[in-house]
């Protein structure tokens, strides 16, 4: 016991707590049998209780306003390139799933053995744990697991953080909620109202029956980008000429862009790719794309 | 006027012992941060609930306005998110009350764990603390897919994928959780449903249980 009788300390408790030992059910005691300055819970303490609750209160709506909660695009099954990702709390254990010992022929190991035994032990440390020491530097088995369990955890989310962030960059992938309120907040400078997705209004083709386009059908462009230019696995290009120049598009059809757009100039795709005179050509009618055109 | 209608009820329910059971109770000294700063650690339990009072009351408002389909999840969320009066800020307390209720409960596990106030005769009570631990986390996924958006959809599917993983059951589990073979219409109406009946009734069973064993055995003694 942290207490014993022969304790010299002023004040001598029984037991480990304050409530004093007897047989059964004991009503709860008189306030004068609490020995220190005890204070009443009702209404003295709830009071000072409250006025640190108001304090994070006020913080707490500080964050909220200053970080609106974010929301990405509408759940599309389809979309390949999306790096899953679940909330920070559970990337310990999303991070532990990725190693070699824990996944594929062992995954049992990371679903059930380490995650159980932590768990399990966590659930049952007073059956484990049954000496009557409290303080932790006397306990130090049980300290010392928790501890190394804490900094694991902790680096186990630090690790699956900052690979994500890795993957994002190597990708050039600006997670949707980023993106979605940048085109919301354009959307609305350029006076076409709130950007909702999924519910945008198609821009119109400017020129279909320009040759241009049939060489795009037959470069595969239409794969990715639809096949009106709609949009699919990649961007829709309809009113891409709003956003981007000429020499711009020359550029993205030539190099790529991102892992997504595969470069299209001779020098990177090889024989196959297309001649400096059919990406001038479609860069041209690209860049005529513009929403204003189209109505 | 408000002591003759206390005494009015009282007279007839005699809810002055009911109260005094629940409320008028002592604070000691080595709990009080008032007199040991160093006892603010104790605080993490109550801005656990008080979090958890925030999450419940945010919550309702929330699904005022959510409508838990494929179709209309989203543009539900979209709509209180940038239309209705203060919906940015009753679903941003929502969703920084998730991350601040875990934060909360770890710290206060934690706290639990070091002063070793887990011990006899606390046992039931750690093990119950537990419990409302996993409910937690059980909430924090469940209300993750809700959006609808890609983030929720694809965490949910690899969590999905997680729980087939068990040895024999998974494959019922995934089945069970998802309502059917994929991460679709079911799976959604089924989350909303766990996350707004099932688990927060659990959850508030559990908060009673905890409550009432602290009250009845009272704050562990100072080291």
């Amino acid at each position: 016991m942290a207490h014993g009788p022969k304790s010299d300390e002023k004040i001598v408790y029984v037991g480990d707590s304050r409530i004093r030992k007897g047989k059964g059910i004991q009503p709860p005691p008189d306030y004068s049998a609490f020995p220190g300055k005890s204070e009443a819970f009702i209404p003295n303490f709830l009071l000072k209780e409250w006025m640190a609750g108001v304090v994070v209160l006020v913080g707490f709506l500080v964050l909220t306003i200053a970080e609106p909660a974010p929301l990405g695009y509408p759940a599309d099954p389809m979309n390949g390139s999306f790096i899953p990702m679940p909330d920070w709390y559970f990337l310990f254990i999303y991070q532990l799933l990725k190693y070699h010992y824990t996944s594929e022929n062992y995954v049992v190991l990371g679903t059930i053995g380490i995650p159980g035994i932590a768990f399990g032990a966590l659930l049952l440390a007073p059956f484990l744990d049954t000496g009557k020491e409290r303080r932790f530097y006397r306990r130090p088995i049980a300290s010392s697991l928790m501890f190394v369990s804490l900094v694991a955890s902790v680096y186990l989310t630090w690790v699956s953080w900052h690979h994500y962030q890795e993957e994002l960059e190597k990708s050039g992938i600006v997670p949707e909620h980023i993106e979605r309120e940048e085109k919301n907040r354009e959307s609305i400078e350029q006076g076409k109202g709130r950007f909702i997705p999924g519910r945008e209004k198609l821009v119109a083709l400017v020129n279909p029956d320009d040759p241009a386009f049939n060489v795009m059908k037959e470069a595969q462009c239409v794969a990715c980008h639809g096949a009106e230019l709609e949009g699919a696995n990649g961007p829709s290009l309809r009113g891409i000429g709003d956003k981007l120049s000429k020499e711009e598009l020359v550029d993205i059809i030539t190099n790529g862009k991102n892992e997504g757009m595969p470069a299209f100039g001779k020098a990177k795709a090889g024989e196959s790719g297309l001649s400096d005179e059919q990406i001038d050509q479609i860069a041209t009618w690209l860049s005529e794309q513009k929403a204003a055109a189209a109505e | 006027m408000f002591k003759s209608m206390y005494n009015w009820i009282d007279e007839r329910l005699d809810v002055t012992p009911m109260w005094r059971d629940i409320a008028d109770h002592e604070v000691p000294e080595h709990v009080n941060p008032a007199h040991h700063f160093s006892a603010f650690v104790y605080c993490f339990g109550g801005l656990t609930f008080f979090i958890t009072v925030i999450q419940i009351l945010s919550g309702m408002f929330l699904t005022m306005y959510y409508v838990p389909d494929i179709i209309n999840a989203y543009y539900s969320v979209d709509y209180l998110q940038h239309q209705v009066a203060f919906g940015a800020i009753v679903r941003g307390m929502h969703h920084w009350g998730a991350s601040l209720v875990i934060v909360m409960m770890f710290l206060h596990t934690l706290r639990v764990f070091f002063t070793g106030s887990y011990k006899a005769p606390r046992e039931m009570n750690w093990v119950v603390g537990m419990l409302i631990f996993f409910v937690m986390l059980g909430l924090g996924f469940t209300g993750y897919l809700l959006p609808w958006d890609n983030k929720a959809y694809f965490a949910t599917k690899v969590g999905m994928e997680i729980a087939g993983s068990v040895p024999w059951i998974g494959g019922y589990i995934k089945e069970l959780l998802a309502g059917g073979t994929i991460v679709g219409a079911q799976t959604l109406t089924r989350f909303f449903a766990i996350h707004v009946f099932f688990l927060p009734g659990l959850l508030l069973t559990l908060l009673a249980a905890h409550f009432f064993m602290i009250r009845k055995q009272g704050i562990s003694g100072p080291l």
